[in-house]
C-alpha cells in the first residue's frame, strides 16, 4: 500500500466558494437520506479543484457539512490517491508507468518530462507552475504510453511529442486536442481498417418477442408440471 | 472472423455521434419498453440462455447472478451498482464504452435494475476517466429528458433513477465489496464474503454489481435474442467480446471479436502481428496485469476464452492482451507487475499488505540476479502463502505473475542469478 501523509504546512482555514457549494448540494442529493457521508470522494475533489490540494482545514469543513467525524474524511483522503496532501504545481502532469505503458517506452516519456521540467518524480518546480508524478496503470493501454496533463489523456506519446505539450505548456499556448497524439482515431488500430466498416445505422435485427415469450410460458408450465407430478 | 453486423459496439472507436441521436439511429433504444414488458422473469432467462460470462474478470453467469436478487421488493430497496472503475493494466475497453457508446450502457442499467427490481442504480466510474464520466453523464441526462428515464422508463411505469459516481484513484474499488464501500464513504477495503452483496450490499440493500461491459451487452442481446449471442464461441464461452491488445504489437487496438478466437489470429489480423514477426514473440500476458504469463509455445494455437486460458494455468481476465517480443526483460516486465500490486495492496491483509512489498523486493533483485537459486523456490512457496489467504482477490493477483514467471521461465532466473555470481566472483579475483 502507499503510505501518505498530510502536508506540515497547512492553511488556516477553508470554504468552498459559492459555486463549489452549489456542487455540492447537487452531489449530496444523489445519495439517500442519511448516507450523506457518500458525497466524501465528491466532495473532497470539489476543494481539490478549488485550492489545488486537499488541506486538512478543507477535510474538517467537508467533516462538518456531512455529519461525519474529521478522522473519517482524512482516513478517506489519505487512502485515495488522487487527493494531493500538498500543493502541487499549476500544471500537474501524471505519467503512467505501468506495464503497457513501459513496454512502449515510459521510461522514454518520463526522462522527457524530466529534462524539459528539470524535476524528478513527486516533485514541483521552484516558481510552481509543474509538478510531475508516476501513476499506475491509467487505463489508456492500448494507446500507450499515456500521460495527463490535469484531466487529459495525451496518448501514443514518445520523447519528442512529450517534450512538445510541456513546451507548449511553458509558453502558456493553448494544447492541441487531447488523445493521441499519432492521429489515430482513439483505439482504433493504426492505418487500414480491419473492423467497423459497415454503416453502423443499418437496422439491426430483432427477435420475436410474442414467439419467445409463448415459448417461455410453455417452459415454465412444463417445469411446473414435471414438480407437481408425482415421483415415479 | 467477426461480421461487423454482429458488433455490438459498432461506435468503439469514436468515428460517429455518441449522444442520443446518433445512438439511436445505431439502434439504442429501440423498442426497450417491449423489453421491459416481457418481464423481470423473462429477461433475467434470456440473460442465462445467452451464456454470458460477466467481463468484469471473474466470468460467472450475468443472468445467473442476477436471479440471486430476492424477488420481491421490501422495505429494503434494490441497487444495481456498474462497475466502471476500470484500472487493471492492460485493459482500457470500458472507457470506450463510456465515453462513446453512454447510451447503451444507460439503457442496460434500466433494464439490469428492472430485472432486479432496482429503481435506483449508481455507476461507479474512476476518478481518472473525467472526460469519459462528462460524456456519460450528458447522456444520462438526455435520457432523463427524453423520459427514458426516470419516473415513467420509456413508459413503462417503473421509477428508474440513475446517478454516476466518480472514485479518487484506487485499484481496489474495483473489488465489488471495496467499490461499496467506497461509494458509503469509506476506504476502499473489501468486506467479508457472505453475507454477498445480493443479499447485504450498499446501504446494507441487496445488491447487484456488474462490469460495465456485461451490462451494456445486455440490450442488444435481449432485443437479438439468446441464441445469437450464444452462436459466437464455444459452448460455457458464448459470445462477442471487446480485446484490448497493447504492448509490441504493429498496431496495438481494442476491436470487438467472437470469443475463443485463436490469440494469433486476434494479434495477426488486427494488430498487424508483432513487432518483428510471430517468431519474435517472446510472451503474452492474456486477461491483464492479473493473470499468468504465457509462453510462445502456448500462444501459437491457444484460445480467447475462459476454458482455454484457464487450461494452461492463466485466465481471459478482462481480456486485456499484453504482448512482450524477444526484447523484452521479461523479468523487470513482472517485477513492474510487483511493484503495481505493492502499491494498490489496501493494507487490510496481512499476507496481501506485508506479501505484496516482499514479492516486489524480491523481484527487483531478481532482475539483476541478486539472489540464490534456492531463493526461487522461496518466492514461489511465499506466492502460494499469499494466495488464497486474503479477504479478496489482490493477494491472489499479486501471486499469479510471479507463479506464471516462474513456471515458463525459470531457466532466464537462474541465469541471471548464475551471471550476476559470476560477475562477483570476477570482481573479486580482479
Amino acid at each position: 500500500m502507499s503510505a501518505r501523509v498530510m502536508a506540515e504546512n497547512q492553511p488556516a482555514s477553508f470554504a468552498f466558494n459559492a459555486e463549489m457549494q452549489e456542487r455540492a448540494k447537487k452531489i449530496i442529493a444523489k445519495y439517500p437520506a442519511g448516507r450523506q457521508a457518500s458525497a466524501v470522494i465528491p466532495l473532497l475533489d470539489l476543494a481539490q479543484r478549488q485550492e489545488g490540494w486537499v488541506s486538512r482545514p478543507a477535510m474538517e469543513q467537508i467533516a462538518v457539512m456531512l455529519e461525519m467525524a474529521p478522522i473519517r474524511v482524512m482516513e478517506v483522503a489519505t487512502f485515495y490517491t488522487m487527493f494531493k496532501l500538498a500543493p502541487v504545481g499549476k500544471n500537474h502532469i501524471q505519467v503512467c508507468t505501468s506495464l503497457s505503458c513501459w513496454l512502449r517506452g515510459s521510461n522514454d516519456v518520463v526522462k522527457s518530462c524530466k529534462d524539459k521540467l528539470g524535476i524528478g518524480l513527486g516533485e514541483v518546480t521552484t516558481d510552481g507552475s509543474f509538478s510531475l508524478e508516476e501513476v499506475e496503470c491509467a487505463g489508456a493501454c492500448v494507446n500507450a504510453p499515456v500521460i495527463a496533463v490535469g484531466d487529459d489523456y495525451y496518448e501514443d506519446v514518445d520523447y519528442a511529442s512529450t517534450g512538445k505539450i510541456i513546451d507548449a505548456l511553458k509558453r502558456g499556448e493553448k494544447l492541441p486536442p487531447h488523445g493521441s497524439m499519432t492521429g489515430r482515431d482513439n483505439a482504433a488500430p493504426a492505418g487500414e481498417k480491419t473492423s467497423l466498416t459497415d454503416d453502423p445505422t443499418k437496422p439491426i435485427p430483432k427477435q420475436d418477442f410474442a414467439a419467445a415469450k409463448a415459448a417461455f410460458e410453455k417452459a415454465k408450465a412444463e417445469a411446473a408440471a414435471k414438480a407437481a407430478a408425482p415421483k415415479a | 472472423m467477426l461480421a461487423d453486423k454482429d458488433r455490438i459496439f459498432t461506435n468503439l472507436y469514436g468515428r460517429h455521434d455518441w449522444r442520443l441521436k446518433g445512438a439511436r439511429a445505431r439502434g439504442d433504444w429501440d423498442g426497450t419498453k417491449e423489453i421491459l414488458d416481457m418481464g423481470p422473469e423473462w429477461i433475467i432467462d434470456e440473460m442465462k440462455r445467452s451464456g454470458l460470462r460477466g467481463r468484469g474478470g471473474a466470468g460467472f453467469p450475468t443472468g445467473l447472478k442476477w436471479s440471486f436478487m430476492p424477488k420481491t421488493e421490501s422495505d429494503r430497496p434494490h441497487y444495481l451498482v456498474v462497475n466502471a472503475d476500470e484500472g487493471e493494466p492492460g485493459t482500457c475497453k470500458d472507457r470506450d464504452m463510456l465515453r462513446f457508446d453512454p447510451h447503451k450502457l444507460i439503457e442496460g442499467c434500466l433494464i439490469a435494475s428492472f430485472a432486479m427490481r432496482a429503481h435506483a442504480c449508481y455507476i461507479y466510474i474512476r476518478g481518472e476517466f473525467y472526460n469519459e464520466a462528462s460524456n456519460l453523464q450528458v447522456a444520462i441526462d438526455e435520457a432523463y429528458d427524453a423520459g427514458l428515464i426516470g419516473n415513467n422508463s420509456c413508459g413503462s411505469g417503473w421509477k428508474f433513477d440513475l446517478y454516476l459516481h466518480r472514485g479518487a484513484g484506487a485499484y481496489i474499488c474495483g473489488e465489488e465489496t471495496a467499490l461499496i464501500e467506497s461509494i458509503e464513504g469509506r476506504k476502499g477495503q473489501p468486506r467479508l464474503k457472505p453475507p454477498f452483496p445480493a443479499g447485504v450490499g450498499l446501504y446494507g440493500c441487496p445488491t447487484t454489481v456488474n462490469n460495465v461491459e456485461s451490462i451494456a451487452v445486455a440490450p442488444t442481446i435481449l432485443r437479438r435474442g439468446a441464441s445469437w449471442f450464444a452462436s459466437f464461441g464455444r459452448p460455457n464461452n458464448a459470445g462477442t467480446k471487446v480485446f484490448c491488445i497493447s504492448g509490441n504489437v504493429n498496431k496495438p487496438c481494442n476491436v470487438e471479436e467472437s470469443m475463443s478466437i485463436p490469440l494469433k489470429e486476434l494479434i495477426e489480423k488486427h494488430c498487424g502481428g508483432v513487432r518483428g514477426g510471430w517468431d519474435n514473440l517472446q510472451g503474452v500476458i492474456p486477461g491483464g496485469a492479473s493473470v499468468p504469463v504465457l509462453p510462445k509455445s502456448i500462444c501459437d494455437t491457444v484460445l480467447m476464452d475462459f476454458d482455454a486460458l484457464r487450461d494452461v494455468k492463466s485466465g481471459l481476465g478482462t481480456a486485456a492482451v499484453m504482448v512482450m517480443d524477444k526484447s523484452v526483460d521479461i523479468v523487470a516486465a513482472i517485477s513492474r507487475l510487483s511493484d503495481f500490486y505493492k502499491h494498490e495492496s489496501c493494507g487490510q491483509c496481512t499476507p496481501c499488505r506485508e506479501g505484496t512489498g516482499w514479492l516486489a523486493r524480491v523481484m527487483r533483485r531478481m532482475v539483476k540476479g541478486d539472489a540464490t537459486l534456492a531463493e526461487i523456490d522461496t518466492l514461489e512457496q511465499v506466492t502460494y502463502q499469499i494466495e488464497g489467504h486474503t479477504i479478496c482477490a489482490l493477494g491472489d493477483a499479486a501471486a499469479w505473475p510471479v507463479q506464471g514467471l516462474i513456471r515458463h521461465f525459470r531457466p532466464e532466473l537462474e541465469r541471471r542469478i548464475r551471471d550476476y555470481r559470476d560477475a562477483k566472483t570476477r570482481d573479486k579475483a580482479a
